[in-house]
């Protein structure tokens, strides 16, 4: 697997020519959206009660800012960028002329995506933290956990790049899949808030879990329940992946 | 001798559809080893099977005396390939595209700055390093791939179509590195629609059309056997000269306003040329005449 550093290398290498224009992006983000719902709608919604806690609503939606954000870095890394590198530019096809294997080319590309959800994720926290909206050390974790939900949103997009006839079938998953779970995850109001049946059916998402886990984590309050979320965001990011590795043998091996 | 590519029965199927027909053939350390063909004949499939990147259906393939499929990370260690397509990387420099490249092979940084350098000058763009891929001509992206196939300094290069859509001045250029490379002791395997490069670079050749090889041998030895030294072409031939090749029953072609007639009598010429046809020549016999003659004149699909 060292073949998939190798891949991450050349990412890497092409970002590192681009950063200050990737950079913009996580760090505006989150002032936008803490400007326009933190100052604006916290005057008309006042404090939210979240594990009967009374919390005010731009510490509500601070963390899930960073968990929106580790899901889409990866998602669409692993979607628009990847297609392009494997459909357009025929990288992929370089490499398998090299001594690397496909599963270490679609390894290094995945955990690439996870490394944008990273490097997102450490610009946001930096912009939040000045609004004093992360407790540290507990608030650090919230970097593995950037890897981790990288992985599983990375891992899923990849799936999706192996299956899509073109790079505009994109906008299904987008709409049917990445836009459900940025408005129903608990970001901007607590599940609860949803009906029951839509309350149970939220539990399905991996965003969910990846919000609830920023939350825990930004909040400084780790109890046992994180073990759940964790473990279905290490389920979800391994079946994933296997199913993209296989996803991907089939388009590209013929 | 020393065989650096083996191949036995190799076979290749889409479906019900026969690409590669049970093709056998060997490379001999040291030669170029010419894989000639029309269009669709199975040429890069034949080659995508050598480096793993399309599975074989049916066959056994050896390269470098390791059997491919228990050895492909190794053998791809070994080998340059430069596809039919380009796949140079656009997002990085030329120096980029070889550096990033030989990376993919574990070469230390040193010294594939030093192997780009070299390989940068082999092939005149050393002073376009920092040009980005769009901004390159066909001909320099072709070059490119030719030294991006040679940055890990492999045993054999498999080059498909290496000078396709090249000018007469870069296809020289990059006859002119084949022959120092072949010179050096590197093999090389060689596909290419045009038979001067085959014959002046080949040392052996196959032919291959729907799968299977029609004929392998040397150039000059596959022109003797097939056309013959030289061959006689008449342009707009008249009837009375088409009756007498035909009661003659001389060995000939007819393309309606041309025909090509292959006999090497030498009074026959002179008989020709008086029996009234307008453009009459006597030539000497290319690789291109055996190709045409074996794979037929029609086009392909
Ligand atoms: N992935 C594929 N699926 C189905 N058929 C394929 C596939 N790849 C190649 N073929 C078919 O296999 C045959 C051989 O193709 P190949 O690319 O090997 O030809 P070639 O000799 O390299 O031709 P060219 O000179 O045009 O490059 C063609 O008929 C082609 O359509
Ligand atoms: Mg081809």
């Amino acid at each position: 697997m060292k073949g998939a550093w190798r891949v991450w290398q050349r990412n890497w290498t092409v970002y590192r020519q681009t950063w200050r224009i990737s950079f913009v992006p996580p760090l505006l983000e989150p002032l936008f959206y803490l400007l326009a719902f933190g100052i604006g709608l916290s005057a008309l919604i006042g404090e939210i009660t979240y594990r009967g806690v009374g919390i005010s609503y731009i510490a509500f939606i601070a963390p899930a800012l960073i968990a929106i954000n580790i899901m889409q870095s990866a998602f669409f890394e692993n979607t628009y960028a990847s297609f392009v590198r494997m459909y357009y530019q025929k990288t992929f096809n370089a490499m398998l002329a090299t001594p690397l294997s496909l599963e270490e080319v679609i390894t290094g590309e995945i955990v690439w995506g996870a490394t944008r959800s990273l490097i997102g994720t450490a610009i946001m926290m930096a912009v939040i933290s000045a609004f004093g909206l992360i407790r540290y050390p507990e608030g650090l974790l919230l970097l593995p956990l950037a890897l981790l939900g990288g992985l599983a949103f990375g891992a899923i997009a990849m799936l999706f790049t192996s299956i899509v006839p073109n790079i505009e079938t994109f906008n299904l998953p987008i709409f049917l899949f990445i836009t459900p779970m940025f408005l129903f995850s608990g970001t901007f109001f607590p599940i609860d808030a949803l009906p029951p049946w839509a309350g149970s059916l939220a539990q399905f998402l991996p965003l969910t879990h990846l919000v609830r886990l920023a939350r825990d984590l930004s909040y400084g309050q780790i109890g046992p329940e994180v073990f759940g979320s964790l473990a279905y965001l290490l389920l979800f990011t391994l079946v994933a992946y296997l199913l993209a590795l296989r996803g991907m043998a089939r388009r590209i091996i013929r | 001798m020393d065989e650096v590519i083996v191949a036995e029965n190799l076979r290749k199927e889409y479906g019900t559809f026969r690409a590669v027909d049970g093709i056998s053939f060997q490379v001999q350390r040291g030669e170029c080893f010419g894989l000639l063909g029309p269009n669709g004949a199975g040429k890069t499939t034949t080659i995508r099977m050598l480096y793993g990147f399309t599975p074989k259906s049916a066959g056994s393939l050896s390269v470098l005396g390791l059997d491919l499929d228990t050895n492909l990370r190794t053998i791809k260690g070994r080998l340059g390939v430069c596809q039919q397509e380009n796949t140079l990387d656009p997002d990085l420099t030329i120096e980029q595209n070889l550096e990033v490249f030989a990376r993919y092979f574990d070469i230390p940084k040193g010294e594939s700055r030093r192997r780009a350098d070299e390989l940068l000058a082999f092939i005149a763009l050393d002073h376009r390093r920092h040009a980005k891929i769009p901004e390159l001509s066909g001909g320099m992206m072709r070059r490119l791939m030719l030294a991006r196939a040679l940055i890990n300094n492999p045993e054999i290069v498999i080059l498909d179509e290496p000078t396709t859509g090249l000018d007469p001045q870069s296809r020289h250029q990059v006859w002119d590195r084949l022959e120092v490379l072949k010179n050096r002791g590197l093999s090389i395997l060689l596909t290419t629609h045009y038979m001067d490069e085959a014959a002046r670079l080949c040392d052996r050749l196959v032919i291959i059309d729907h799968g299977r090889i029609l004929v392998e041998g040397e150039p000059r030895a596959l022109i003797r056997r097939h056309v013959g030294d030289h061959l006689i072409e008449i342009v707009d031939p008249t009837d009375r000269l088409c009756t007498y090749i035909k009661n003659e029953r001389l060995e000939h072609e007819n393309l309606g306003y041309r025909m090509i007639v292959y006999a090497q009598e030498q009074g026959l010429y002179a008989k020709i040329c008086s029996l009234g046809a307008q453009g009459c020549s006597l030539r000497q016999a290319t690789l291109e005449d055996v190709f045409l003659r074996l794979t037929g004149r029609e086009l392909r699909e």
